[in-house]
């Protein structure tokens, strides 16, 4: 297994996903997008229809819906710190390169990877980091003192929710692609 | 129908966090979704019903939320009440706090590993073989699902969970994940609005 990196990896599944033709109807509905039918990991998902629609709808709510509350760089930074913490090496190169990349900022988004959630980085980026990481223990360790250095760092309360959201939907993302499968070199 | 999002995390009805929620509207309404469909299927399928809540309950009371572990205790309590009191034991066992866990020995990131408590059920006689491995698979996705290896989903294919049955164990214990840090999340920010206010 690789370490922690922005290199483009493939996901290979350890179940069977199921294949494109026995794709149905509701199965479609539930990938929501017609390009997913070509992930492994979604077709994976597709063998329980319900729960993937679910998870996706709540994924791009939180993560695409920019209407107000946490810019988008900030909740890309909130997965990936979520992943590195948890230790999804695949989570984290897929949003590390979006953060990178919405940011402008590879060099801090590359230590954060590179030397964990410990590294230094500026206030605000360190409140969002502080909080994911406090969110992704359990029992779950966030408190006052977070949502204050998120208030503090300019965040306003959507923008703290979002925050809140992001980290708490990559702990569940994480646990799905750490446990039904692993990461390999793009082909 | 209630919003268990709302209703765990003290949510009352046009209260700010109410407002704050349906500025994500896809998000409340599909969290709420989510547990319909791993809680309450309208057809259960692969996985029971009884399993679905054991697994809840286990996994909320190893997160050690009051409010939410009771919810999902009594959830359990009436659909199987024998079972809650063996459940309960096996949370004991199984508390600890994460994430941690080994990284591959010849890997870059071995020096980052972080041993704990590798939970083995009490009591897989009370429990049954299937939610026996159902419940040491929970434990390995709560608090170290880095170590996660194709040899643990093999030890729930030789216990009788089929590859879809995985897929919805393993979305329940990350949906959970999910739900419980969104509602603790929530509350906290509520509480803090109310000191402000």
């Amino acid at each position: 297994m690789t370490g922690f990196t922005t290199d483009q990896l493939d996901w290979t599944p350890w179940l069977a996903p199921l294949t494109e033709p026995e794709l149905t109807d509701a199965h479609r509905e539930a990938l929501v997008d017609a390009a997913r039918a070509a992930s492994p990991y979604f077709r994976l998902l597709a063998r329980d229809p319900e729960i993937l629609h679910a998870r996706t709808k709540t994924d791009k709510d939180i993560f695409y819906n920019t209407k107000g509350g946490l810019p988008r760089p900030e909740r890309e930074l909130a997965a990936t710190a979520t992943s590195r913490r948890n230790g999804c090496v695949y989570c984290a190169s897929v949003h590390a390169r979006f953060a990178a990349h919405y940011s402008k900022r590879p060099d801090d988004v590359q230590r954060l990877l590179d030397e964990g959630v410990g590294a230094p980085q500026d206030g605000r980026w360190q409140a969002v980091i502080d909080a994911s990481v406090a969110l992704a223990a359990t029992p779950v360790e966030f408190g006052a003192e977070h949502i204050e250095a998120l208030r503090a760092a300019g965040l306003d309360d959507l923008a703290i929710s979002d925050t809140i959201h992001a980290a708490a939907f990559f702990n569940w993302a994480n646990r799905l692609m750490l446990s039904l499968g692993e990461p390999t070199a793009d082909r | 129908m209630i919003d268990v999002i709302d209703h765990l995390a003290g949510i009352e009805p046009d209260s700010p966090l109410d407002h704050l929620r349906d500025q994500r509207p896809d998000a409340r309404e599909h969290a709420q979704r989510g547990f319909d469909a791993l809680l309450t299927p309208d057809v259960p399928g692969e996985v029971s019903l009884v399993e679905r809540d054991a697994v809840a309950a286990f996994v909320t009371g190893l997160h050690r939320d009051p409010r939410t572990a009771r919810f999902y205790a009594d959830r359990l309590s009436e659909l199987a009440p024998d079972l809650l009191d063996v459940v309960r034991r096996e949370i004991a066992a199984g508390s600890t706090t994460g994430p941690y866990g080994a990284y591959p020995a010849d890997g870059p990131l071995a020096v980052e590993s972080d041993d704990g408590l590798r939970y083995r059920a009490q009591d897989p006689a009370a429990l049954g073989g299937r939610l026996t491995a159902a419940f040491e698979h929970a434990h390995l996705l709560v608090f170290r699902p880095r170590e996660a290896d194709p040899k643990d989903l093999r030890a729930l294919a030789d216990a009788g969970w089929s590859d879809t049955a995985i897929v919805t164990l393993s979305q329940l214990v990350a949906f959970l994940s999910f739900q419980i840090r969104v509602v603790a999340g929530l509350r906290l920010l509520g509480a803090t609005q109310k000191g402000t206010s």
